[in-house]
């Protein structure tokens, strides 16, 4: 039986992972999919906001501004890329100001430190790019930027590297309660857990529902963006929002921490909580609502859009708490905006409520916080290139050429714990695919490299999901031709 | 091929071992350069060539009907035995405008290299699913047509059973029959105009023979299906090539092919500050193919996307050559300037620059239209006078034109500006 079983492999659920990871437990952390950061997880912002947006005194605006400071130290521990770029809320016209002011007195409320309310000449200093409409804003410095995908990747790596057991392709069916803890049901094996966590963004709801009565719903709220290719991103040096309205936060203009510019989200309630479509319409909307942030973006360098859900929750606030009904079953649910700021936060609020429900727990005393950082070749100076592929030549091949991924980031990211074992998990670790060609060039050959290294056959390879074959044969052979 | 002597300078460096890399090298070698290197980030010599194993290749050069690994062949044979170095599965990683080579690969390791010359052959890369903004969801199953032509080719690999297509680029055209071939069933390809891209041999041998239907001002609003893709929704297009709401109608498919054109990969090319021309994606360049960086050439579907590998090798030639005579001083910087001018009907010519005094025997301009013209002229004038007139039956964007000027003519008239429009018949 395990000590902990943590529902769902999204930011969430790698954040708890990984701080229970700190104590002598044994925990399974339990994935519908087939990789780590596959939900919500993998198409959102990316930002670490720095709290002025939430109402003071909800779960979202504490944890909001407990989580935006620990991300200097948690990046830093699990080699995550991360940058403190600020934000800005402009207004666009002079009664935008009253809310700039209203966000200032909340952040004041929440206690965001050094923001400052920003009239038209600074800003245009700070962000030259922004129309000339701009009348002021609300300067954040602690915001900053992160590849959401990337840290929870590194979480689950890194909460493996200390003893959690990631169960892939478990897809929890039934949850039954036993007198000492939980019978929980998959579509793989079942599992015994004496405390279960669920983290199952938009599944969160259902998951509570195995386990107790009904109590609050997640609506998926879907937002779609456009990324640019690399280097688009310096058209702005910080997040820039609109002022909030109809469509969520504002639609943003950002550079992503690899540099390419972010432009969305829309915010459109659904009822489907796997429909992750792009639809023609809604972009439409996106590009002329961030028109008014700056006429400059350049469209035509587009790489690609996509969608993602938010996990939407009917008590408009985060679900932190143990269920009432149903002891040791803990729910972390209505995890959205600013769910990946709060993260680790939250992580460390979980542990107090375990601790609370289940008394003391034991330190581990072999807790490893850091993980080996992934070599980005491109990122080396000339004399580290040189050493690098003197010592392990597969460096020295370039499979992706829009990015400039080697063959060893690849290897490096297959044989890790937690490790891709698909095209786009390879994407998302190292971007392969990531870049202008979108896989047109590297697809094939990181199949092959994906094939060698994990020993299955070309065909057996998938894009993204277990249903997501590539290959559908092979080729005639002579024995198929006529006469032969 | 394995590489003993590390030499770091070379006289002419050919980026990219495709046609026009293999080309340019060899014409390289022959004018006079003493040493030459061709950088090729796949395993072997020869490019996208290789995977084009249909015919049609080698009708102007050679005069015969080759296969794209047959066409290959010929140059890599005397590239071989031309004393040229090769490094294979190389990449370059930057290039300097003072021309210093940033290469790797597992062998050398990581190095820098001094050029005299950069020969600019990086060729080209697809437009993607994603350039053109089709909408829905992201399942497998949704190739571009040289992929999918790389699996099956190369890797002996098929790509799905029942196939749509969008977009009629040649590439397309002729996976449409290949992959009939294969057993697999075309249902449509579908063109957003109403006039396909690619060449009309490769519409009648490829679909008409084969019965695959072409749906001409169609497109695909919609991609179906949650890990493989399920089905399109296809709609029919204005003039604008805008999908006409009401019209859709959904085609079930475990494939799309996407053949939407090629865009010339500069990334390199703008790392060394050359100058790009929007109208092809690629460098402005002269009648020698030289960039707006001294001693950068460029040639082949990295400057412009060409129909025929024929014209590539043509004018790769010419950009091997040059870069020879530029690192013998040979090559003439000064002197009378002409500009070439697209004029009315015209989307592009290169080159985009005449020194008349680097011409011989005749100066060879290519362009492409903006649309079809059937029964027309190009009008060619030297400044405001006509210098030419040249009769075509039939023009369409999916094939390039070309028209032939006398040097001896620019001499005498000494123009600014050359320029080219299409001229309708009636008007």
């Amino acid at each position: 039986m395990y000590d902990i079983a943590v529902i769902g492999a999204g930011i969430i659920g790698t954040s708890v992972a990984r701080e229970l990871s700190r104590y002598s437990l044994r925990i399974a952390l339990i994935e519908k999919d087939n990789d780590v950061a596959n939900g919500t997880t993998k198409a959102n912002s990316g930002i670490i906001h720095a709290g002025y947006d939430a109402k003071p005194g909800s779960n979202k605006a504490k944890y909001n501004a407990l989580g935006n400071p620990m991300f200097d130290e948690l990046c830093e521990e699990l080699a995550v890329p991360f940058k403190r770029i600020g934000s800005l809320v402009i207004a666009l016209e002079s009664y935008d100001m009253e809310k700039v002011e209203e966000l200032y007195n909340r952040g004041l409320a929440n206690g965001i430190p050094e923001m400052r309310i920003l009239g038209r000449s600074e800003v245009r200093k700070m962000e030259p790019n922004l129309n000339d409409e701009v009348v002021g804003a609300l300067h954040a410095p602690t915001a900053g930027i992160i590849d959401p995908w990337e840290l929870a990747i590194a979480l689950a790596e890194n909460a493996t590297e200390n003893g959690v057991e990631l169960l892939l392709n478990h897809r929890v069916t039934a949850i039954e309660k036993l007198t000492d803890g939980f019978d929980i049901r998959t579509s793989a094996s079942g599992i015994e857990a004496r405390y279960v966590i669920n983290c199952a963004g938009v599944y969160a709801d259902e998951i509570n529902n195995m386990a107790a009565a009904p109590y609050f719903q997640i609506t998926p709220r879907r937002g779609q963006y456009f990324v640019l290719d690399k280097n688009t991103g310096s058209l702005v040096n910080s997040v820039v929002f609109q002022c909030p309205g109809k469509m969520g936060k504002g639609v943003l203009l950002t550079s992503s921490v690899h540099g390419n510019l972010l432009i969305g989200p829309d915010s459109e309630v659904l009822d489907d909580k796997d429909n992750v479509e792009t639809a023609a319409h809604r972009l439409l909307l996106i590009k002329e609502a961030a028109a008014r942030t700056a006429t400059g973006i350049p469209f035509n360098t587009m790489i690609k859009t996509f969608a993602g859900l938010r996990a939407s929750p009917s008590t408009r606030d985060f679900i932190i708490e143990e269920s009432k009904e149903t002891a040791g079953f803990i729910n972390v649910a209505g995890i959205e905006s600013p769910g990946l700021t709060a993260a680790p936060a939250i992580a460390e609020e979980v542990v107090r409520l375990l601790k609370a429900t289940a008394g003391k727990l034991k330190k581990s005393d072999d807790f490893n916080p850091l993980r080996r950082k992934v070599i980005r070749f491109m990122e080396l100076k000339d004399h580290e290139r040189v050493e690098l592929v003197r010592k392990n030549p597969v460096y020295g091949r370039v499979i992706c050429r829009c990015e400039n991924v080697t063959e060893g980031e690849i290897v490096d990211v297959i044989n890790r714990k937690a490790g891709a074992t698909t095209v786009n998990g390879i994407k998302r670790r190292v971007r392969p695919g990531m870049g202008r060609c979108q896989g047109g060039f590297c697809a094939p050959k990181v199949m092959e490299i994906l094939a060698r290294e994990l020993g299955r056959d070309m065909q057996e390879i998938v894009n993204e999901g277990k249903e997501s074959y590539i290959l559908s044969g092979t080729t005639k052979g002579e024995q198929d031709y006529e006469g032969k | 091929m394995k590489e003993n002597s590390i030499v770091n300078r070379y006289d002419v460096v050919v980026i990219g071992g495709g046609p026009a890399g293999l080309a340019a090298a060899i014409e390289a070698k022959k004018h006079g350069a003493k040493s030459v290197c061709v950088i090729e980030r796949d395993k072997e010599l020869g490019g996208i060539l290789q995977q084009c194993i249909h015919n049609g290749f080698g009708l102007h050069i050679f005069k015969e009907d080759l296969t794209g690994p047959e066409y290959a062949e010929r140059f890599i044979i005397e590239l071989m035995e031309s004393g040229i170095t090769c490094k294979l599965d190389t990449m370059v990683l930057d290039i300097s405008e003072d021309l210093d080579l940033q290469i790797l690969n597992t062998y050398d390791g990581f190095m820098h290299i001094k050029a005299e010359a950069i020969v600019l052959a990086m060729g080209c890369r697809e437009r993607t699913r994603e350039a053109v903004n089709i909408p829905g969801t992201r399942p497998a199953g949704v190739f571009t047509a040289g992929t999918a032509q790389r699996f099956l080719n190369m890797e002996g690999y098929l790509v799905g059973k029942k196939i749509m297509m969008l977009g009629t680029g040649d590439i397309g055209l002729i996976m449409a029959r290949r992959l009939t071939l294969e057993g697999a069933e075309v249902r449509a390809v579908l063109a957003r105009r109403g006039y396909p891209g690619g060449l009309m041999r490769n519409v009648a041998q490829c679909l008409h023979d084969y019965d695959i239907p072409l749906m001409l001002r169609h497109t695909i609003v919609k991609i179906i299906g949650k890990e493989r893709i399920e089905g399109v929704l296809v709609a029919r297009t204005d003039e604008e090539r805008k999908p006409i709401p009401g019209s859709e109608e959904l085609y079930e498919c475990d494939t799309l092919l996407l053949s939407l054109g090629l865009i010339p990969e500069n990334e390199l090319s703008k790392g060394a500050g050359v100058k790009l021309d929007p109208a092809t994606g690629g460098p402005v360049v002269n009648e020698s193919m030289e960039t707006s960086v001294k001693g950068i050439f460029a040639c082949g579907n990295v400057v412009h996307v060409h129909d025929l590998v024929d014209y590539v090798t043509d004018e790769s030639r010419r950009a091997g050559k040059s870069a020879a005579y530029f690192v013998r001083k040979k090559l003439k910087e000064n002197g009378l300037l002409i500009k070439t001018e697209p004029g009315k009907g015209i989307k592009y010519i290169v080159p985009h620059l005449i020194r008349v005094d680097n011409l011989n025997k005749s100066l060879q301009l290519f362009m492409r239209v903006r649309e079809v013209y059937p029964n027309s002229r190009l009008i060619v004038k030297a400044d405001n006078e006509v210098i030419k007139k040249s009769r075509k039956m039939h023009m369409t964007p999916g094939e390039m034109d070309n028209i032939r000027i006398d040097p001896k003519i620019l001499q005498q008239r000494k123009p600014a500006i050359l320029s080219v429009q299409v001229k309708r018949e009636e008007e």
